[in-house]
């Protein structure tokens, strides 16, 4: 049975599943995540699921749990890659992921992650962004 | 008429696959083709946690000019004691979520349990395809 690679980068880990995975490999899995937060003292995990096909109950239950316990260990976790027909299957299947939070791809869940660093630490990274802003406008002048 | 065996564990993914091929191959839209995978995974998980073995049957339907496919999931497994409790959100014998039998039943047409204590259950999906 193929494992999903767990990514580490700076205090993020990626999980991006590529398989159909057994209810025994989705178990793993979040087994797997979950030791890698605490190895790592990862502060967020980035679960992409655009390559599934399906969502389905377990699954879904799954994801939403690995959101509860790694909220446990003081990270927050993201759910990128949720096409429409998974959307629209997870609302009528009746499944509530209401706690997880998403993003549409890695790239806005990477954005989302420094907005909230940045809100957290405040003045030296909004500091930094707002120089940025100043180069642009000098820029647009 | 198609047929796949339920036999273990790995056939939840087997059947899926079965059940993708052949609704894509009559022409259902991307939406229903999940609809159905995921009506398959969540009744042959049921077949494998309640029963161990089963089978799915698939058939071409009509309608007057309407086709569409019945997909039925049988097994000879010990039955369901009370199916309108079975089919409240959230109910469950085995630990699980309780949203494989209602939510199957939302995502489908046409939704028929048959079930008999001892003998087996069958259950029965229709999806229609939209013009």
């Amino acid at each position: 049975m193929e494992k999903t690679p767990i990514l580490k980068f700076g205090d993020t880990l990626i999980v991006s599943i590529q398989t159909e995975l057994h209810d025994k490999a989705a178990s793993r899995l979040q087994e797997d995540i979950l030791n890698q937060v605490q190895k790592n003292n990862s502060q967020a995990v980035v679960i992409d699921v655009s390559s599934l096909e399906i969502v389905d109950s377990f699954i879904g239950r799954m994801l939403s749990n690995t959101a509860e316990m790694a909220a446990l260990m003081h990270a927050s976790v993201i759910l990128v890659g949720i096409s429409p027909a998974v959307s629209i299957t997870l609302v009528e299947l009746g499944l509530n992921l209401g706690g997880v939070k998403t993003a549409l791809d890695l790239e806005s869940a990477m954005e989302l992650l420094q907005n909230d660093k940045a809100s957290f630490f405040g003045s030296e990274k909004l500091d930094s962004q707002a120089d940025n802003a100043d180069e642009i406008s000098k820029d647009a002048s | 008429m198609n047929i796949y065996a339920i036999e273990s564990e790995n056939d939840v993914i087997g059947a899926r696959h079965f059940i993708r091929d052949l609704v894509k191959e009559k022409g259902f839209g991307l939406i229903d083709q999940t609809r159905l995978t995921t009506i398959t995974s969540e009744l042959v998980r049921n077949i494998v946690l309640y029963a161990g073995k089963g089978q799915v049957l698939a058939y071409d339907v009509m309608n007057g000019s309407t086709n569409g496919i019945k997909i039925e999931f049988k097994d000879s497994g010990p039955g369901i004691q009370d199916i309108e409790q079975a089919m409240q959100d959230g109910y469950t014998t085995k630990g699980g979520l309780g949203a494989g039998l209602p939510g199957s039943k939302r995502l489908s047409d046409e939704f028929y349990i048959e079930s008999e204590s001892g003998k087996g259950t069958k259950i029965t999906v229709i999806k229609w395809l939209k013009a």
